[in-house]
């Protein structure tokens, strides 16, 4: 059996591809209802990297202080800086408890207040203790309990199955062809509905919180499919990366009370967010950082600030933050109860995906018709919920409603709907990509790894925390330059069981494709928003870009629209300048 | 830094030969380096056939179990160093069938977990809020819900090296995970499912399985507990 031949037909109602926080709580919700789901995950569902989130999920429970609806709506708009879509940021405050409360009742072990509740803890830009959370490991337990749900409810998983292209024609989906990575050959599932939940792509940068998983893969796919992107200009940068490695120490750490320290040993924020401190949002703090950075105040002139931990001692550090503390014993040696810990901002976040609509269907065009039969939810999509930055703890929240709530969609759409018809031939294209890959194994030219760590070095150093016209302009000759090189690399695997060489080689491809997208639209937007921070142009301009972007791949190029509406309600949350 | 060393590592290319081999690789490599980052420098830049699974790079995904210099570990967060001497010996986890190089079948491994009810049961309605559980209750359980479903436990038990049969200690850590949250109502049938001669009284108290986790987990102290309870249930 070759790699590149259809191997099996699947007839399947509901396919979810990503099997993290959103796509398993989408199966979950059609398994519950009976109705016929496959996961496809290329790693195992425990692995996927909703499991890495570590700080807390956020919702209004108001268990250890005030708190309300309606802040939380607030905090997250202008956590957004503006551009959130407001209607979708009204149903994701109103959904959150529920969210929550299901997951308790699964079983998520969740830390507690002394009369037995959920406890929770401050977070960055939210301006009450809103975070649900189980010590540092938050994400972990989400993931497993929800796993665990799904083998209660028998969802048919297909691991280590990656999507090789979506089939969609005439803006209807029918369905996805996969390539199985353990033991070769493609798999056409044929469906009624299809959920993209793939998640972040922050691999496209050198320094990055991310997995090798996280390469945006249904991002190239939906741009390969003639269908666009939206906002892809506004990536989060974490500000507590560890230092070289980009591995993320939760935002819990300051939601505790840990302080960043400068070089010279002063707590830096105060010259930046006077009232929030180490708690504004990560924007904020990330260009603070980096701006101390480059003046001169990172330590003994490199290129890291410090997480100071020492004063919360040694009790609440093992109680609250374990993990934390582990990650910096074992990856640079630093005890944080005796020592502060190196620390830089890594790439964490997508703010923009797919283009989705308020009910999780994909839509093609600024007018937001929906692709029949297409969804999206968590990172990989954008309804926009987080507009130009995201809050802390908002993204395992956002993962989890809106992939139960694409479920519920899924579910009522599929009972009256019939499969669609498949077209003529759909492995032609799959097949002759992969064919293309594989020919050229063995022979002379580039590997795919010196490629992909130029795109990432670039990436971080252009696209970064600041960035600039002249940068950008580099960068796209850069990223040009580096997709002619990707045709005519190599690769040494011509096995047919687990190809991590052609795995990686077809990601590769995915970051050149999308990370295109990200220069173009960061070009093109002359303003500072949230996440996104031109040197040049660094004023937000209500009047000129208070609109969300939405991309193309061309024969042409990208091709780039911002007529897209940004949902604002003028008589209770209008634009205002943001200060913390 | 760089420093000069010498990684032999178990491979198998299933299409290519019966039964796996050693090789050997000479590298140059930063002195902080992880044994993943080893993997990285020989798949990248030298032998791209070389296959390992591997993802979040932070010790939370569990994907990249392996034997280095005969002990189970995760390649992410395990600095060379840990190892003396220059040479490093890299095996896939013993115990399960290699699919490729490091790569082995966990199929078994997570159908063991499924047979156990490796979900909440409730036999009581929901509240409309969150069930009520003490601080105390929830550290009861805390410890055993850290595992990541790494195998490393699991594969260096001398037990299940004896009988293919065996739960395994991952999958009664699962179970023990359940049996004492105090919101479940599954514990009976729980405990007739481990009450078994493949089950609990298969662990013969070795402590491989403690050793060998990454989170520390005392998985041998968990099983103990779970005897304790079976007993007292009997009594």
């Amino acid at each position: 059996m070759k790699t590149e031949e259809a191997k099996y037909m699947h007839q399947i109602d509901a396919v979810i591809v990503g099997a993290g926080l959103a796509g398993l709580r989408a199966a979950l919700e059609l398994a519950r209802k009976g109705i016929q789901v496959a996961v496809l995950s290329k790693v195992y569902p425990t692995r996927s990297h909703s499991g890495a989130a570590q700080g807390g999920i956020a919702a209004s429970l108001a268990n250890v202080a005030d708190d309300s609806l309606e802040l939380h709506m607030f905090d997250t708009i202008k956590g957004s800086d503006y551009l959130g879509d407001q209607d979708v940021i009204e149903l994701f405050v109103q959904e959150a408890r529920k969210t929550v409360y299901d997951f308790e009742h699964m079983g998520v072990p969740f830390s507690r207040t002394e009369d037995g509740r959920i406890n929770q803890r401050p977070f960055g830009g939210h301006s009450s203790p809103r975070a649900c959370f189980s010590a540092d490991i938050t994400g972990h337990v989400l993931l497993h309990t929800l796993y665990e749900q799904c083998v209660l409810h028998q969802v048919h998983f297909y691991n280590e199955f990656q999507v090789v292209s979506l089939m969609i024609e005439d803006q209807v989906s029918r369905g996805v062809v996969a390539w199985d990575i353990r033991q070769g050959g493609l798999h056409v599932f044929h469906a009624k509905a299809v959920l993209l939940a793939t998640g972040g792509y922050g691999r496209a940068f050198k320094i990055t919180s991310n997995a090798h998983a996280n390469t945006g893969d249904s991002l190239s796919l939906i741009l390969e499919a003639g269908l666009p992107l939206e906002d892809m200009e506004f990536v989060q940068f974490h500000p507590t990366g560890l230092f070289r490695h980009g591995i993320l120490l939760s935002e819990a750490a300051r939601g505790e009370g840990g302080y960043l320290l400068n070089g010279k040993g002063d707590r830096f924020m105060a010259a930046y967010a006077k009232e929030k401190m180490e708690l504004a949002p990560r924007d904020l703090v990330s260009r603070a950082e980096q701006t101390e950075i480059n003046e001169g105040r990172g330590v003994d002139g490199q290129d890291y600030v410090l997480l100071d931990l020492r004063h919360l001692g040694r009790d609440k550090i093992m109680d609250r933050l374990p993990q934390v503390w582990e990650l910096a014993l074992n990856y640079l040696k630093v005890d944080a109860i005796e020592a502060p810990i190196p620390i830089q901002p890594t790439a964490h976040y997508s703010m923009g995906g797919i283009p989705a609509n308020i009910h999780t269907e994909v839509i093609h065009n600024a007018a937001g018709d929906p692709v029949t039969g297409l969804y999206t939810a968590g990172e990989a999509s954008c309804l926009s919920l987080h507009g130009a930055n995201r809050l802390g703890t908002n993204s395992l929240q956002d993962a989890a409603t809106f992939g139960r709530l694409a479920g519920e969609r899924m579910s009522r759409f599929i009972q009256d709907a019939a499969f669609p018809a498949l077209p003529p031939a759909p492995l032609d294209r799959p097949v002759e990509q992969i064919r293309k890959l594989m020919e050229r194994a063995g022979d002379g030219g580039e590997k795919h790894a010196g490629i992909r760590m130029e795109l990432q070095e670039n990436m971080t150093r252009y696209a970064g925390v600041f960035r600039d016209a002249e940068g950008l302009g580099r960068l796209r000759g850069i990223v040009r330059e580096l997709q002619e090189r990707y045709r005519n690399m190599r690769i040494d695997d011509r096995g047919e069981a687990f190809n991590l060489d052609l795995l990686e080689a077809i990601e590769l491809g995915h970051l050149l494709n999308f990370s295109e997208v990200i220069v173009e639209a960061a070009l093109a937007r002359t303003e500072s928003r949230g996440a996104h921070f031109r040197t040049d142009h660094p004023k937000r301009d209500d009047v000129n870009w208070l609109a969300h972007t939405l991309a193309w791949k061309t024969d042409a190029g990208v091709r780039l629209t911002h007529d897209k509406k940004v949902v604002i309600y003028m008589d209770r949350f209008p634009p205002q300048e943001r200060k913390y | 830094m760089k420093e000069s060393i010498t990684v032999k590592i178990l491979r198998y290319q299933p299409e290519k030969e019966e039964k796996p081999h050693w090789q050997i690789f000479r590298l140059e490599v930063p002195a902080d380096s992880t044994i993943l980052d080893i993997l990285n420098e020989i798949h990248w830049n030298h032998d791209g056939t070389l296959a390992y699974r591997r993802s979040c790079r932070s010790a939370i995904c569990g994907s990249c179990a392996m034997k280095v210099n005969g002990r189970n570990v995760l390649a992410c967060e395990t600095p060379m160093h840990q190892f003396k001497g220059s040479t490093l010996k890299i095996e896939p986890l013993p115990g399960f069938p290699i699919i490729k190089d490091l790569v082995v079948d966990m199929e078994d491994f997570f159908k063991k977990m499924d047979r156990v009810k490796p979900y909440m049961i409730l036999k009581k309605p929901v509240p409309d809020k969150e069930f009520l559980q003490s601080p105390e209750e929830f550290s009861r359980i805390r410890e055993s819900a850290y595992c990541i479903l790494c195998g490393a436990c699991t594969s260096s038990c001398p037990s299940l090296w004896a009988n293919e049969n065996y739960l395994g200690p991952a999958a009664l850590l699962k179970a023990y995970r359940f049996i004492f949250d105090s919101r479940d109502d599954g514990t009976d049938e729980r405990l007739d499912i481990i009450n078994d001669r493949n089950g609990l009284w298969r662990c013969h108290t070795i402590f491989n399985c403690m050793e060998a986790c990454p989170k520390h987990i005392n998985i041998t102290g968990c099983i103990s507990r779970l005897k304790t309870r079976v007993v007292d249930n009997s009594l």
